[in-house]
């Protein structure tokens, strides 16, 4: 019985420590409960990003470039189909294995595989690989017929940058290449870059990376625990950037190349109306589908070395001094101002008499002299003594207030080059801040033929030369076309300024700043005074261009030579008198050249510049009247394009 | 001295059949049958190795449950302590004849199977101790003397299954041990003072363990600690069931485990998958699942007339709610990576087996739950 009673306790121990677990289990199976709630319910959301994190990658897809067209929708950078092989690194069993095969089949030299190797090292395990972005079909197609044996290799068709005018266009729409560290930096190209990703490098390439570089395609991917991808979820197509017209004409522009051919120079040719810059060639030039792909180290030197400095776009990064094509302004800032009376005759004698001030002597380029001279003559036949008193007469300051005006000494296209100089038109304020000197009346004497300090680009020549054939009137120069000008709307704002006239209470001959299309001169007199003595430095004998004359009215337009020195002319160089082929390169004249035809109704201003081309009138006016004949004869042609009837195209 | 014979009554078949606990098996079948759903999913919706595999073994182990059911309970008490001896004899085995797999030597080949003894031995230490206490006077069991038998009997064991190394089964082992002593009556006193005694001797136990053990255990405070090594497991866990939401990703849509996110899928982490693709719900009715069963386990027990089929059932069904309170709680990051593989649904031979064994040895006590067993 005693055995029965501790068995009955023992039982009822059993049963209640039984109920004391149970009741811990309970409790523990609640934890886990309001655990599972936590996780699926509570933050569900979070694990959800988390878990699509995990099993999503994206990988994104280039655009296409942009295309860039001249002003008759001629293609000036298309996109060329390329053959380019790329690794997909996350399927290579064996990356040593696989880049031997490789080598051996396209022929990749230890240099080349090195680079591999080191674009690898850069590359996450589930990128791609390019190691080639420019196959030769014959490569290609033997990648093609290994591909068995090449496990991870992908050819790819895929396209890339073509300039089909090679040499004719680089100065003006640059050329693209591997984004360096500092071009991805910048948000239009950071916002939109994928790897392997050609921006610009230069010129419109570059500053209209924004318009150009389109936005990436989106790929997303279903990728397992070890980045394999195992099926596309989402493609978001990728947008080719925008087209980007230009105001150039190629064939004009291939014309001008061709012109400047074996030179060092620039021609630069401009509507005096509208602005839109016709053509703007520079030479010598260089390819720049070479840089596409990354140029090699001959080509490079090639350019780098050559003394005529290919890489310098010389319209509008070449520096030089007017010389006597800044005599169109010389005269109009006398005349505006009063200084002198265009029939003030002054006596040229030539190198035996030259002019002269507080005993330093000034010599005009004609060694014979050009006798009494009126001030149109002057202009004519470009006689520096005239310019020499009529400069004393004017004083700098004043000139330079006119010289700015119409153009010279600031930048022309703003921000679409980042090389473009501004040049430097001297006042005697300038030079105090600059110099920290005061200025000398021997220095205005230079000044007013277009040496000393002054210095120009080609296309500030070429603006200068436009906005006095237009009769006055400022203009907005353009290389990207802009449907709001029309020349059409210029005429008719330029008549609305002249109706305006009394309202003009302004001194325009005081530094004052002039809006677009509105009138620059103080007397519309003086303007025709000047656009009348260029026309006989072109058309009447005697004139310095007269050589290079059209008689026909069509293609007659009025110029100015200018000869601009290099160097002081010593009193030895006079006596030599060498012609220009006995002098050396680098210590002979710069050819300049500017005009604007047709002389009646004028349409087009050109600049033409011949690094150490000799004199004006024989090296550069010579290529303007060539140039200038091609462009009139396809001025209708452009203007029913721009007239909106594009059917021409 | 009273002695109280055994009672040989002869039960029927048919007696048997009707006292069987239908529900409990009904339990069997609906975990097992999720398992095999789960396995599926686990290969990504092909019927292949691991689906095959599972499949036999659930049949087999199942009619193995079935006939051991008819077992009488009498024959496993007496023959207890030979089998905890077989248990610990195949642990030595493993110790020098054992085969490893990843850096654990756990198993012996036997051909057919791969046995883990240490499964097993989860299954023995509750039978001997239930046959041990079962004898006890309630009188004896303060006794010092009766205290050191089953704790030397618990530690062997341990110390073995700790030497593969396991440390998940060795915990299991000793938790259902404990369970044992508690349910006897051992006085709560020597618990609390334990309790704190292993809280003291804790940054001892820790010095010397396994490097990989200190990692997942101080990975376990801090998962982001190293996400892609030993964090790995648990935030890919958590992420998994935090993304299943409250109805799941769907059957076969598990992205987790289907693009292999998750390690160890088919084994210790498969409520994972399930938790993903069947969510809050399908976790929640699973975890009823297993209420019910453990419910129906301690029914038996209180059922039951003898010490040793009390002690037995209530000592089975706390192991059957540790393995899934430690499963569950592991992949859900409340408590540190030990292996230790859910009950049924888990892929793994020797855990099902011995599951099996354990129930089979319920339903024993189920069907001859009358049966008075004599202390000898």
């Amino acid at each position: 019985m005693l055995n029965r009673g501790r068995n009955i306790e023992k039982g009822r121990v059993i049963t209640r420590r039984m109920f004391i677990l149970a009741a811990a289990k309970v409790l523990l199976f609640a934890g886990i409960s309001s655990r599972l709630y936590n996780l699926q319910i509570s933050d569900r959301e979070k694990y959800e990003i988390l878990s699509d994190k995990n099993r999503i990658r994206e990988w994104k897809t280039p655009p296409q470039r942009g295309i860039i067209v001249d002003n008759f929708n001629k293609v000036l950078a298309s996109n060329d189909r390329v053959f380019q092989l790329h690794l997909i690194l996350d399927e290579i069993k064996d990356f040593d294995v696989t880049v031997f095969k490789i080598k051996n089949i396209i022929g990749l030299d230890k240099f080349e595989v090195n680079k591999l190797y080191k674009k690898k090292e850069r590359l996450k395990p589930w990128d791609t690989l390019v190691v080639s972005d420019n196959l030769t079909w014959e490569q290609f197609s033997k990648i093609n017929l290994y591909l068995h044996e090449l496990e991870g290799a992908k050819p790819v068709l895929s396209t890339s940058r073509f300039y089909p005018y090679s040499n004719d266009l680089v100065h003006v729409v640059g050329y693209v290449g591997d984004a360096s560290p500092r071009d991805i930096e910048k948000p239009e190209i950071k916002e939109n870059f994928v790897p392997g990703l050609k921006v610009g490098k230069y010129g419109i390439e570059k500053s209209q990376e924004k318009s150009l570089i389109g936005n990436y395609g989106i790929k997303r991917y279903e990728v397992n625990a070890s980045g394999k991808r195992i099926s596309q979820i989402d493609y978001i197509k990728e947008k080719q950037g925008n087209q980007v017209n230009l105001t150039i004409d190629i064939e004009i522009q291939k014309y001008a190349q061709e012109l400047l051919k074996g030179t060092a120079g620039s021609i630069s040719a401009m509507d005096i109306y509208t602005g839109e810059i016709v053509a703007m060639a520079s030479s010598p030039t260089y390819d720049p589908n070479k840089f596409t792909h990354g140029i090699n180290q001959k080509d490079w030197q090639e350019i780098r070395d050559n003394p005529l400095k290919p890489l310098i776009n010389k319209s509008i990064a070449g520096l030089y001094s007017p010389g006597s094509t800044f005599k169109p302004i010389v005269a109009l800032a006398a005349l505006e101002y009063g200084t002198i009376d265009p029939n003030k005759t002054i006596r040229c004698k030539g190198h035996k008499h030259p002019y002269e001030l507080y005993g330093i002597k000034y010599h005009c380029w004609k060694k014979e002299g050009h006798g009494y001279m009126k001030l149109r003559n002057a202009i004519k036949q470009s006689c520096d003594i005239y310019f020499y008193e009529m400069a004393r007469l004017l004083g700098v300051d004043k000139l330079s207030i006119i010289a700015k005006r119409y153009g010279l000494g600031t930048n022309v296209l703003g921000e679409i080059y980042n090389d473009e100089k501004n040049g430097l038109v001297p006042n005697t304020k300038w030079k105090r801040n600059a110099l920290e000197q005061s200025w000398y009346l021997g220095e205005t004497v230079i000044n007013g033929i277009g040496q000393g300090y002054i210095q120009t680009t080609p296309l500030q020549l070429c603006l200068m030369t436009a906005q006095i054939a237009n009769g006055g009137y400022k203009i907005k120069p353009h290389i990207i076309k802009d449907n709001s000008i029309s020349y059409k709307d210029v005429i008719n704002k330029i008549k609305l300024d002249q109706s305006n006239f009394p309202l003009h209470e302004r001194n325009y001959l005081d530094d004052i700043n002039v809006e677009y299309y509105q009138r620059m001169y103080h007397k519309k007199s003086n303007i025709n005074f000047v656009l009348d003595a260029m026309y006989g430095s072109t058309n009447e004998q005697y004139g310095t261009s007269f050589k290079s004359r059209y008689d026909d009215p069509k293609y007659q337009f009025a110029g100015k030579t200018g000869t601009s020195q290099v160097r002081r002319i010593t009193d030895l160089d006079r006596e030599l008198d060498l012609d220009t082929e006995q002098i050396e390169y680098k210590k002979r004249d710069h050819a300049l050249y500017v005009a604007f035809a047709p002389y009646k109704d004028p349409r087009y201003a050109i600049s033409v510049i011949i690094e150490h081309g000799g004199s004006g009138s024989k090296a550069a006016a010579p290529l303007a009247s060539k140039l200038i004949k091609r462009i009139i004869d396809r001025h209708k042609l452009r203007e029913q394009i721009n007239n909106g009837n594009t059917s021409l195209a | 001295m009273l002695r109280e014979r055994i009672q040989a009554s002869n039960y029927s078949f048919l007696d048997k059949l009707k006292s069987v606990d239908y529900l409990l098996i009904l339990l069997i079948i609906a975990i097992g049958s999720i398992s095999v759903f789960a396995i599926y999913s686990t290969e990504g919706g092909k019927f292949s190795f691991y689906t095959k595999n599972h499949i036999i073994r659930l049949s087999v182990f199942f009619s193995l449950f079935l006939v051991l059911s008819f077992v009488r309970v009498s024959t496993w008490y007496k023959n207890a302590y030979l089998f905890y001896i077989v248990g610990l004899i195949l642990l030595i085995t493993v110790l020098i004849f054992g085969i490893s797999a990843s850096g654990a030597t756990r198993w012996i080949n036997l051909y057919f199977l791969n046995l883990q003894p240490s499964e097993l031995m989860k299954i023995a230490v509750i039978i001997c101790f239930a046959r041990y206490y079962h004898r006890i006077q309630s009188s004896d069991i303060q006794s010092y003397k009766f205290l050191i038998q089953p704790i030397i009997l618990l530690i062997i064991p341990c110390y073995l299954v700790i030497q593969q190394p396991d440390l998940g089964t060795s915990i299991l082992i000793a938790g259902s041990g404990i369970a044992i002593i508690w349910l006897a009556g051992l006085n709560i006193k020597y618990f609390v003072y334990s309790g704190l005694l292993i809280l003291v001797s804790l940054p001892f136990a820790i010095s010397i363990l396994k490097p990989y053990q200190k990692s997942r255990i101080l990975t376990f405070f801090n998962p982001d600690r190293d996400p892609l090594g030993a964090g790995y497991q648990i935030i890919q866990s958590k992420i998994a069931i935090g993304s299943g939401g409250f109805f799941g990703k769907g059957y076969l849509k598990g992205t987790q485990s289907y693009l292999e996110f998750l390690p160890e899928k088919h084994t210790d982490f498969i409520f994972t998958l399930f938790s993903e693709e069947f969510g809050f719900l399908g976790s929640i009715i699973l975890l009823f699942l297993y209420i019910l069963l453990i419910y129906r386990i301690i029914n038996v027990g209180l059922v039951s007339r003898s010490f040793f089929a009390k002690l037995y059932c209530f000592g089975f069904a706390t192991a059957i709610f540790l393995y899934v309170f430690v499963n569950i709680a592991m992949v859900l990051g409340m408590l540190p990576i030990v292996g230790a593989p859910l009950p049924i649904m888990s892929y793994g031979g020797s855990s099902l087996l011995s599951i099996m064994l354990g129930l089979s040895i319920v339903m024993s006590c189920k069907i001859y739950n009358q049966e008075q067993i004599s202390v000898y």
